[in-house]
């Protein structure tokens, strides 16, 4: 399934990245850092053309050679970013869709511990528990 | 930012300059394309018989075909040939049948350019030969003899000859040069030419034009030739089967593809590359014929994709591109050779993004997550990755066999062979101990390949592409790999530029974990070029709160920078080649050997601003204003985020005045050493403080300066311009920290976390909350608060035009004498110029009436008070007009204090005590001045002739009260007052709040006055309040404007004053005419119940001019009282103004009439 889940704050900066563990984790930050060019460049341009509200899931940010990169972004402008093996034929739309709802679910409840401030970096196990659950492999 | 001109340039520097291959050689390297694959296929036409040498007429047709071929002319190429040149031989024979045949390879490497450049699809013999030459015969024989002998030379080929004979003659319309017509076709015939391939150059005017007629039928020509070759190879194909001929249906596609592509039939060219690589992806692949497979797959892509591009249908040609790369991207070949595998990927990857990269320049137009930068990034990564095989698999190939099995890889016959085993088509490699050299041969050309150079054009190319479609932090990735590769290429320098120019976006973005790897790679290269400033400032990041290196490398980083600044060279990074770190032990010996004489390379300052330091930094002024006699106070805290404790030389706070940085200096005497031991402690110089700068980590430091502020500094702010704390020893090398503006770093100043405090429980006793400190770079420097009492004393309201005062009582409570006291009066600044020009300040009362005075007072010296002594001033306003004023009293001094606890710092500070009130002005009496008829009745007009009375009513509004000492009348000429003398009526009258005075004056207006409106003049009142030795002031009021109206008839009336009843009275009635002409009157006297009268009751008669007639009535009264006089009635019809009413208005309506008295009677 996933080989990296990543969480970025609305200034940009990353509040929790996992990624299966691989000897160039850093690869995966470059990944998941540079396909914020896209995510930026696609909520403004829907910010422009409606009003009417902006679907959160932005789908495949762009395929490189080896990977996947999905893109989902909550209403106070949270990124998720799901990034999944392109020899993963098996992932559909709908399978990524399902995936962001539950990370999204997970953030907000992560996000409802009070002991939390927004902004730090995430360090919940039940958060750490939901996104293991994503990165099984099957 | 100028980075990207930078990185171009580099690339730039890079990119081979060696011309293009020529056409037809096989590139060395898997995957490259050939200039005969690049190049667009166009026809080739070859012209004899052209001497462009000696025959200007020739060079001229000959210029007029080659040269400044534009876009829009046929696509052709054009070659002079002597008549007599060989062609590439043609087999001799045409082959029947290819059961026997077992093809060597799929494609030669001769045959594109041979069709390219050697075998014409169109021979032209040109020829000089007039239609009415004299020796025709002998001309027509050379001509067919020329044509023959091309005939010859082209062996069989199915080229097409044509002829065109170049003609000194312009030609006449066709049909009516009989000789002509004949002629030719007898040389057509003699010739064996069709009609349709003899042309006609006439050598006059218009060449070009010529030219180009000819070029068309030319092209037709070559077209017809090319199509042919295409139905003549395509005819193979019957004669092939699927078992032994499966490379053969591979060429023979390509060959019909590239004929077409010649003919430019690009649609059928298309189809059939398309077939070709079907039947390429039938072949059964081995790990001998890989190669060849895979360098066929290149250019059949190469085609296919650049004429999906070209048909404008870039989807098709990406869609193709990604078919190709997923069948290929596997199919590594053999394993000891996999770089080959990459190298191949790599450049299938950027052949691709320059295809796309020329279309977009074509037109058309990409997205943002398609376009050329994907591919050369891709490209790049795969040529990463060749690098990386490289390493691991041509260790071993270290020189190259002999016999070199490699010899004549430039020259093979089919393309994509290996060198050693040429022709060969089985599974099995001939010779087992020959494909071992060869490819040991290959692994050792492949280890001298400088990768760097093929991946840094590579990674530039794109980061060009990402900036250009707004992919910011791509681009940043790239320029660090890029960055990494100039490392990797040992060029350190442009790695440390490189790296260093994104470290900053990364910073700002808090992605820590990315920044930490940029900055080891940094601090390598910063090792490796000996730079000491880079390496202290990487170092100092490194060891930062953010830094994601692991405890043991930040220790030993900190040792590192320890030694650095202690002046001795550094341990070498981890990971560096070996020679660079010798080369770089040299360095660093050079630079600590011999330390610079110049302070400027010892002492270095480093911008906290731009880094995530691992010294924290918070200054601030203790309280947001001081007061010029109280001590400034700044507090420094630092924290340090280090494993180990530090020591700092010196901690200085820079002001934005500069005289005070001398008392914000501490000085750490001790030398830097890692742990706290207790070496000899230097007694520091003179002005600054010595002190303890020994941070341990994670604990906060307070340091505390405190200084006088200077006389001239009052009123200002003062700033923290910069803190700066200094690591290492200031004589030999030290890095000097300086934080703009009292603190703050790159990350403060960015994190949403550390810009909002944020506090959970109380903080432990002793223990500063370092998020709680506010950095405070700014303080105000004011006035020390005066000790001096100003009352005053007044009585509000101000009454408008008086003379108002105030005294003001100026005590000195301060514990000492006061200097150089002043007092400044009166208005304040800053009001209406209506308020301005209406308010007159003085201290002399009488001063305000002799004329204009100034609105306020300045300067006015109170000298030398002693304590506890007081100043009485009076001040005198006068305002003009209503309104609210603000006046303000100031009183600026000088006293000696002492600012601070130390003996003898006594400081002049100037106070200033300030007094202000809002004055109220109020009118201070309402006066209503109106006119009367002598009846007392309200008038709005006079009669000449005819007095009138004036009544002012003079009603106190002031609270206060207030005495009139004199009113005057200032009359105009138009009116008099009937009484000679005058004198006020309401002199010396003291009115209270809403008591009322008047006076009383008759008038009349003047003789010889004009009619109309006339003003009276005015009216002053002299007055003062009641109850204060004042002088009194005028007040002038207009008088108002009254109507005079001449009248035709005057009439006046004699009467007693009263009369008595029974008692006869006389009461005569004179009637005037003012009129010029005669008037005439009927008057009629009315009948009344209390008069019994004699005299004329109706009565006619007439006036002159200027004439009067008396009417003279007896009145006898009946009744006592105030009793109704009998009605005068005048009619006088020639003048219509005279109304009747007028009569009644002038002359008494009533008389008092006294009853009989007893005792009277009796006596009379």
């Amino acid at each position: 399934m996933a080989v990296c889940v990543a969480v970025i704050a609305k200034e940009n900066y990353p509040l929790y990245i996992r990624t299966i563990p691989t000897e160039n984790e850093l690869k995966f930050h470059y990944t998941v850092h540079t396909c914020l060019d896209v995510i930026e460049e696609k909520v403004s341009s829907v910010g422009k053309s409606s009003n009417d509200l902006r679907e959160l899931y932005l789908g495949l940010l762009y395929p490189t050679e080896d990977y996947k990169v999905y893109g989902y972004v909550t209403n106070t402008k949270v990124k998720f970013v799901i990034v999944v093996e392109s020899s993963n034929t098996q992932m559909r739309d709908n399978e990524i869709r399902n995936m962001f709802k539950t990370l999204h679910n997970a953030y907000v409840d992560m996000l409802c511990n009070p002991f939390y401030t927004p902004g730090e970096n995430v360090k919940s196990k039940a958060f750490d528990n939901t996104v293991n659950q994503m990165m099984i492999q099957d | 930012m100028d980075e990207q001109e930078d990185v171009a340039a580099v690339a730039a520097a890079v990119q081979p300059t060696s011309p293009p291959p020529p056409i037809g050689r096989p590139s060395p390297g898997p995957g490259n394309l050939s200039a005969a694959i690049t190049t667009r296929p166009v026809g080739l036409v070859v012209l004899t018989g052209l001497d462009v040498t000696y025959n200007a007429i020739h060079r001229a047709i000959w210029d007029s075909f080659s040269a400044n071929r534009r876009p829009d002319r046929v696509p052709l190429n054009f070659k002079t040939l002597p008549a007599d040149h060989e062609y590439p031989k043609c087999r001799s024979k045409q082959r029947t049948s290819y059961e026997w045949y077992i093809p060597k390879g799929i494609l030669k490497t001769s045959w594109m350019k041979k069709h390219q450049e050697d075998i014409p699809g169109l021979v032209v013999v040109f020829y000089d030969l007039d239609w009415d030459e004299q020796q025709w015969k002998e001309k027509q024989m050379e001509c067919a003899t020329r044509v023959e002998v091309v005939r010859t030379s082209l062996h069989g080929r199915g080229s097409k000859v044509a002829v065109v004979l170049i003609q000194k003659n312009a030609p006449l319309p066709p049909g009516e040069d009989v000789v002509a017509a004949e002629r030719a076709a007898a040389l057509c015939a003699a010739c064996e030419l069709s009609a349709k391939s003899l042309f006609v150059l006439p050598c006059v005017d218009h060449l070009l034009g010529y030219t180009i007629r000819l070029e068309n039928a030319f092209y037709e020509l070559t077209q017809a030739y090319y199509h042919g070759e295409a139905r003549r190879v395509k005819a193979h194909k019957e004669f092939l089967n699927k078992t032994t001929h499966q490379l053969l249906f591979v060429r023979h596609a390509f060959k019909v593809g590239f004929f077409n592509e010649l003919k430019q039939d690009t649609h059928n060219a298309l189809k059939q590359y398309k077939a070709s690589y079907v039947h390429l992806t039938e072949i059964r692949a081995h790990d001998t014929n890989m190669l060849e497979i895979k360098s066929i797959a290149g250019f059949l892509n190469y085609k296919i994709c650049r004429l999906c591009f070209f048909h404008n249908s870039p989807l098709d040609a990406i869609s193709q591109f990604r078919k190709h790369v997923d069948l290929f991207k596997n199919k590594i070949g053999c394993a000891e050779l996999a770089f080959e595998h990459s190298a191949w990927m790599s450049k299938q990857f950027s052949i691709f993004g320059d295809l796309f990269d020329d279309a977009i320049k074509l037109g058309l137009t990409a997205i943002m997550t398609q376009h050329p930068g994907f591919y050369y990034q891709q490209a790049a990564n795969h040529a990463i990755a060749r690098k990386q095989l490289c390493r691991g698999l041509c260790l071993a190939a270290t020189s190259m066999p002999s016999p070199d099995p490699l010899e004549g890889m430039h020259h093979l016959e089919f393309w994509g062979q290996r060198p050693w085993r040429q022709g060969h088509q089985s599974i099995d490699p001939p010779d087992p101990q020959k494909e071992k050299e060869g490819i040991l041969a290959l692994q050792y050309l492949e280890s001298t390949v400088d990768h760097s150079w093929i991946i840094i054009p590579l990674l530039s190319s794109a980061v060009a592409q990402f900036k250009k479609y707004k992919s910011a932090r791509m681009k940043r990735y790239l320029m660090v790999q890029m960055g990494e590769e100039y490392y990797h290429a040992k060029d350190y320098s442009k790695a440390l530029t490189l790296l260093g120019r994104v470290t900053w976006d990364y910073r700002l973005e808090r992605w820590w974990q990315l920044l930490t790897s940029i900055l080891v790679t940094s601090l390598r290269c910063a090792y490796l070029v000996a730079s000491v400033e880079e390496y202290v400032t990487i170092s100092l990041e490194l060891l930062g709160r953010y830094s994601q290196s692991p405890p043991d490398e930040k220790t030993r980083v900190q040792m590192n920078l320890v030694r650095v600044l202690s002046n001795n060279p550094p341990e070498p990074e981890h990971g560096c080649a070996t020679d660079a770190v010798e080369k770089a032990k040299l360095l660093w010996k050079n630079k600590t050997g011999n330390p610079s004489q110049d302070e400027s390379s010892r002492v270095f300052p480093i911008e906290m601003r731009n880094l995530v330091p691992f010294v924290e930094c918070k200054a601030k002024f203790t309280s947001t204003r001081f007061t010029a006699d109280s001590l400034v106070k700044i507090e420094v805290y630092l924290r340090s985020s280090c494993q180990f404790p530090v020591r700092f030389s010196r901690l200085s706070v820079n002001l934005s005045n500069q005289e005070y940085n001398s008392h914000c200096v501490i000085v750490d005497g001790q030398p830097l050493q890692l742990s706290g031991d207790t070496g000899h402690v230097t007694t520091p110089n003179n002005t600054s403080q010595s002190g303890d700068l020994f941070l341990k980590p994670w604990e906060v430091a307070l340091y505390s300066f405190q200084f006088v502020p200077l006389p001239d500094d009052i009123g200002k702010k003062l700033e923290i311009a910069s803190v700066s704390l200094a690591f290492g020893d200031e004589n030999a090398r030290c890095a000097l920290l300086v934080w703009a503006a009292g603190g703050y770093d790159a990350a403060s100043l960015t994190s949403p976390l550390e810009s909002i405090p944020q506090k959970r429980g109380p903080t432990k006793h002793g223990e500063i909350d370092w998020n709680a400190i506010r950095v405070e770079p700014h303080t105000s420097i004011m006035c020390r608060p005066s000790r001096l009492m100003i009352k005053l004393d007044q009585q509000p309201p101000c009454l408008e035009n008086e003379i108002y005062h105030v005294r003001i009582v100026i005590s000195n409570e301060e514990d000492v004498s006061i200097s150089d006291a002043s007092l400044t009066m009166g208005l304040s600044e800053g009001q209406e110029i209506g308020i301005e020009e209406s308010t007159e300040v003085s201290h002399d009362a009488e001063l305000l009436l002799d004329g204009k005075q100034p609105s306020r007072l300045k300067g006015i010296t109170l000298g030398v008070m002693e304590a506890k002594s007081k100043i009485e001033r009076d001040l005198y306003i006068r305002c003009t007009k209503l309104d609210v004023r603000s006046i303000s009293v100031r009183v600026s001094y000088k006293v000696e204090v002492n600012a601070g606890s130390s003996e003898g710092s006594n400081v002049t500070c100037t106070c200033y005590q300030d007094q202000a009130f809002r004055l109220e002005t109020v009118t201070p009496f309402d006066v209503t001045i109106r006119m009367a008829s002598l009846k007392f009745e309200a008038v709005d007009q006079v009669h000449p002739d005819h007095p009138f009375l004036l009544m002012t009513d003079i009603k106190c509004l002031s609270p206060w009260p207030i005495t009139i000492i004199d009113s005057t009348l200032i009359l105009n000429d138009h009116v008099r007052a009937t009484d000679e003398k005058q004198e006020s009526q309401v002199a010396k009258v003291t009115l209270k709040t809403s008591e009322n005075a008047t006076e009383c004056i008759c008038m009349e207006s003047q003789p010889e006055t004009a009619h109309g409106l006339i003003s009276l003049g005015s009216y002053a009142i002299e007055w003062k309040r009641a109850d204060l030795k004042l002088p009194a002031v005028k007040t002038v009021l207009p008088l108002p404007e009254v109507t005079l109206q001449q009248l035709p008839i005057y009439i006046t009336s004699d009467l007693p004053p009263f009369g008595l009843v029974r008692a006869p009275l006389l009461a005569q009635y004179q009637v005037s005419n003012k009129t010029s002409i005669v008037q005439s009157v009927e008057a009629c006297m009315e009948p009344s119940d209390a008069f019994m009268f004699s005299g004329h009751k109706q009565i006619f008669f007439r006036i002159l001019p200027s004439g009067q007639q008396t009417l003279t009535y007896n009145l006898y009264p009946l009744v006592p009282g105030y009793v109704k006089l009998p009605k005068l009635k005048l009619k006088v019809p020639y003048a219509p103004q005279f109304r009747e009413d007028f009569v009644s208005k002038i002359l008494p309506t009533h008389i008092f009439i006294k009853p009989q008295g007893k005792d009277l009677a009796v006596a009379s």
